[in-house]
């Protein structure tokens, strides 16, 4: 049990480590100056998550590792978060898809969450339900500007959502790790979330005048370590400070 | 972005209660809730806000810098109008 959710609690930092690092890249990038500072906000949302989260999967799995070392130490195959997460920023509009998918399965989890049997993860559940809240606003009110914009814009957006829509059915994957969980009120059940997670998208694409995808066939590999082309590079720049410099801090 | 597609709005930030919502500068954004996400994003960053006005900038309308000698200089000659010749109870809190 202690192995399962030693696994579980890394996923969710991984999956908050690295959306807060493709963020990040945004930062003096962004369309505007206001955009800018509102994805760095994201992005350091999902830094503080991903710091309660690695700092108790390093509690749980008891190795005296700490939450640097599982951070910037570990190698690519070693990392458990969804591809989706990981995705290149590609432009703003898949920035956004990316966002739009991502915080609509994060609010509704986390919400579910708070009620975890496992008092730490309810409590990191509590304080990132509100920030996620926004995360969908963010990303819902952008997704209904660019679809019912320009045609430009409403094109790049279609594309955006076509092209991202493979990577959303790791978010409701439930492997052995997730139903002992599940099974001992510790973790939420993923399957449980896909009704309200696509009445959300649904709600958001059909005013931004655009078209959500048929299910399809669906990507996978991320919670086992087997990621994208594009993540090493994303590894080698994120993990350059401790591996230049171990143990470092600041 | 161009002040067509995304046109001037000033913000206002109340950062306690009881306290005025005071003007602390200004976002770029299409429309009025866009104004609103912008301003939480760059002016409430570090626990400033409670509650946000934007104000589309085009609807402010402002004193003429050249009439400042007609409208502000006649005060500064009378001391007696100042509320500095009493003093206000602690109690009393934010005037």
């Amino acid at each position: 049990m202690t192995d399962a959710l030693f696994t579980y609690v890394l996923r969710l930092a991984d999956d908050a480590a690295i959306l807060s690092q493709r963020l990040g890249e945004w930062c003096g990038h962004a369309p505007t100056l206001e955009e800018d500072i509102g994805l760095a906000n994201v992005a350091l949302d999902h830094v503080g998550q991903a710091r309660a989260l690695y700092s108790y999967a390093a509690e749980v799995e008891g190795k005296g590792r700490d939450e640097d070392q599982l951070c910037f130490l570990r190698v690519e195959r070693a990392f458990r978060n969804c591809l989706l997460v990981e995705q290149p920023n590609g432009d703003f509009a898949q920035t956004i898809a990316r966002q739009l998918f991502f915080s609509a399965f994060m609010l509704p989890f986390w919400e579910k969450l708070t009620g975890s049997s496992d008092a730490t993860l309810a409590a990191i559940a509590a304080k990132a339900e509100k920030e996620a809240a926004y995360h969908l606003r963010h990303a819902s009110e952008w997704t209904i500007r660019l679809g019912d914009g320009t045609a430009e814009s409403q094109r790049r957006m279609q594309e955006a959502i076509d092209l991202l829509w493979p990577y959303t059915g790791e978010l409701f994957e439930a492997d052995d790790t997730v139903s002992q969980l599940v099974a001992a009120g510790i973790a939420v059940d993923p399957q449980g979330l896909r009704a309200g997670w696509l009445a959300t998208l649904s709600r958001v694409l059909e005013e931004a005048t655009l078209t959500l995808p048929a299910q399809g066939w669906m990507q996978t590999g991320g919670r086992d370590g087997r990621h994208s082309e594009s993540f090493g590079h994303l590894l080698s720049e994120m993990q350059y400070m401790q591996r230049a410099y171990p143990g470092r801090n600041w | 972005m161009t002040e067509k597609t995304t046109p001037l709005w000033e913000v206002f930030i109340r950062s306690r209660t009881g306290m005025a919502h005071r003007h602390c500068g200004s976002v770029h954004a299409a429309d009025a809730e866009m104004a609103l996400q912008a301003a939480r994003d760059v002016y409430t960053r570090r626990g400033e806000g409670l509650s946000i006005w934007v104000v589309p900038s085009a609807e402010i309308i402002a004193s003429d810098p050249s009439e400042k000698g007609m409208l502000f200089e006649p005060t500064a000659s009378k001391i007696y109008r100042h509320p500095t010749f009493y003093e206000i109870p602690e109690d009393v809190g934010n005037m």
